[in-house]
């Protein structure tokens, strides 16, 4: 029961471009991580998602500010695509004040309200229900707002994942289940961990929608995540975007992983080379929608805000000790 | 005060309340009565558990909601404890107030994800800017042969989490009142309650009122021995206390009512007058509650202490079945009688 997709028009220039600057936001911003981390001033878990850019661009260019977005530990990316400055991610990276969590989260937790980002798990498969329930309470409020769950394929065998897919099946919920399929959970592949690497037959099993995808083709995402973002907030119920991608970094940190045998480079090498920005480039060279001024001006302005954004982070202060006990419980009931 | 009394029978309950013209109920009818007001009042109140909308209604607790709120409201789900914790998660972050019921508490470990690693943390770790305003019920069962699996009392190890409050109303009044200060508090909030106290019966007021959470109370004064009752524990006590009376022997009762945060000060206090003291309790003896307890006394005042303390808790095996190994297993006002004619003789000595 796969479902065609339906043939779209090519999306419109400015929706092309503002893909295109999402996913250089999403890469420089990372890379500005690797460039920094070495200093050791950076002191949080840092899951690099270089190599998957395309996914965050493509599904969130879909959603509102309202709508809802739950991630995981590799949530840099999500967040930046759906609005996030990235100057209070690194100021939480830092462990700072003006950081998005006030320093209680790092990089394994962004929080973002104000952009629909209700904060991410570092337990695999532990938003994805989390998710759901944003959707349920949208459903219930009878608004027409849409919630989003990132996550990777190994979450996909957590029970979690299962429970939420057929309750939200159940109830018809405004949810898009986007899977991040980069075929590794840290170190361990894919074919050790599943019998078949068909996640989205997972979610048809219990009836819903899903789509499988090239997620390195940041149109082919924007497409199919239109798709599922209109059905949802048209009460249609909840769908599944199952979108094959490579993480070019290690699990964690700012190296590549194929020095310590961790994987073949010759893999990397090769998704490398279906690199999402630089096909996707290329793409837009080729139809005249782009010229190398343009994508240097544009990497231009993207390298200056992550950099000041950095800065902004860097001069930011540390909490006060005080603050320790602070934030475990919420204080103003009503 | 009619909200603090415990009344060990109905008769006397119905006698007492008459003369002031006071209402008395049971805790299962105090705790429906709770959940239909919430509803009424907060539209972003709702119900969800395994078959919490069939004819039995969670021991009475929810009987006739589904009818009278339908069952988006009252709502039935998977087997899928789990999962079903993180979407109730996801509904309070997105600014409803779930009330997540489970008909014993042994299903509890099936969400520990979800309840430790997810709602407990979630305020802390987003620096207080989502916060998490779920309700969790969960009752402990006892008797007819339940066994292991169907009455675990596990309130210890939710005590242990920070982050997450746990009450554990004993009496109708404070059923009513600490669910409804729980509905209220804007944070993960376990309700554990004692299947054996939903006939106990008591003063409950008609309107909506809150028992604050984190607040001991004094059941009886005493002076020789100080017995902290945690939940059904309370009127094994009582009846203790009645029968030691005759021998001259006087128990202090409090009741901590909340388990997490712990409100030690009528506790220290009732210490400083008998010097001894007793913890009943619902649970297994092993990094419980009344361990916590007798920590804090000897942290902040060692010197009260002048005799032996005792644990009257389950023994560290899971519950059997067989009549006379749940006999064996359950202690009760006998146990807790002799161990004050224990910490007495210790004292004459």
């Amino acid at each position: 029961m796969t479902p065609t997709p339906a043939i779209m028009d090519e999306p419109e220039e400015k929706i092309l471009t503002d893909l295109l600057r999402t996913m250089l936001l999403i890469r420089r911003f990372e890379e500005k991580i690797v460039e920094v981390y070495g200093v050791q001033d950076m002191k949080t878990p840092v899951h690099l998602c270089v190599g998957q850019e395309a996914i965050a661009a493509g599904v969130c260019a879909n959603l509102r500010r309202d709508d809802y977005l739950v991630t995981t530990h590799r949530g840099h990316g999500h967040c930046l695509a759906k609005g996030t400055d990235p100057k209070i991610l690194f100021a939480e990276f830092y462990g700072r004040v003006d950081g998005c969590c006030r320093g209680k989260g790092g990089s394994m937790h962004p929080v973002d309200p104000e952009n629909g980002i209700l904060g991410a798990s570092a337990i695999v498969g532990g938003a994805i229900p989390i998710a759901a329930g944003a959707a349920l309470a949208a459903k219930m409020k009878k608004t027409d707002r849409v919630a989003v769950a990132f996550f990777g394929d190994g979450a996909s065998e957590e029970g979690t994942f299962q429970e939420t897919l057929n309750f939200s099946a159940l109830k018809a919920l405004p949810a898009v289940f986007v899977c991040e399929k980069n075929y590794y959970a840290t170190n361990s592949h894919l074919s050790a961990r599943q019998s078949h690497d068909d996640i989205a037959r997972r979610a048809e099993a219990h009836g819903v929608q899903a789509e499988r995808l090239d997620g390195n083709d940041v149109v082919a995402v924007y497409q199919a995540a239109a798709r599922a973002v209109a059905r949802a907030r048209a009460g249609n119920g909840p769908t599944l975007l199952d979108c094959k991608t490579y993480r070019w970094y290690g699990h964690v940190g700012p190296v590549f992983d194929y020095k310590t045998g961790c994987r073949p480079k010759e893999e990397l090498d090769e998704w490398m080379a279906r690199c999402p920005i630089k096909t996707f480039t290329a793409r837009l060279m080729q139809k005249g929608l782009l010229t190398q001024v343009k994508l240097d001006r544009m990497l231009a302005e993207t390298d200056s805000r992550v950099s000041q954004a950095l800065e902004f982070g860097r001069a930011s202060h540390l909490p006060d000790a005080a603050e320790l006990t602070q934030h475990l419980f919420h204080q103003n009931a009503k | 005060m009619p909200w603090t009394k415990i009344y060990l029978d109905k008769e006397q309950m119905e006698q007492t309340l008459k003369k002031d013209g006071l209402r008395g109920i049971s805790y299962q009818q105090a705790m429906l009565e709770a959940h239909e007001q919430a509803m009424q009042a907060d539209e972003r109140v709702f119900l969800i558990g395994e078959g919490i909308d069939d004819p039995g209604g969670v021991f009475g607790t929810t009987r006739g909601l589904a009818q009278k709120f339908g069952k988006d409201r009252v709502m039935d789900m998977p087997i899928a404890e789990n999962g079903l914790t993180g979407i109730a998660i996801g509904a309070a972050a997105a600014g409803m107030k779930p009330v997540f019921i489970h008909m014993r508490v042994d299903f509890l470990p099936m969400c520990m994800d979800q309840i430790v690693n997810h709602a407990a943390k979630w305020c802390y770790m987003t620096g207080g800017r989502v916060n998490i305003p779920l309700v969790i019920r969960a009752i402990i069962g006892r008797g007819w042969g339940s066994a292991a699996q169907h009455s675990q009392a596990l309130h210890a190890m939710f005590a242990h989490v920070p982050g997450l409050k746990v009450v554990m109303p004993a009496t109708p009044y404070d059923a009513k009142g600490l669910f409804l200060a729980a509905l209220n508090d804007g944070n993960p909030v376990l309700i554990i309650e004692h299947r054996w106290t939903f006939e106990a019966v008591g003063y409950v007021p008609h309107e909506m009122y809150q028992v604050p959470i984190g607040q001991s109370i004094t059941r009886r004064a005493g002076r020789d021995i100080t017995v902290v009752a945690i939940s059904q524990m309370v009127y094994e006590a009582m009846k203790a206390a009645a029968s030691l009376e005759q021998e001259g022997i006087e128990l202090e009762i409090v009741e901590p009512r909340t388990i997490s945060p712990l409100d030690m000060e009528p506790i220290i206090e009732s210490l400083g007058r008998t010097g001894r003291l007793i913890i009943a309790d619902v649970a297994w003896k092993t990094g419980s509650v009344g361990s916590e307890i007798v920590c804090q006394v000897c942290e902040r005042s060692p010197g009260l202490i002048k005799s032996p303390v005792r644990k009257i808790c389950f023994p560290d095996v899971p519950t059997p079945c067989s009549p006379s190994l749940e006999k064996a297993f359950y202690p009760g006002s006998d146990e807790i009688a002799q161990a004050a004619r224990d910490l007495m003789r210790h004292q004459s000595k």
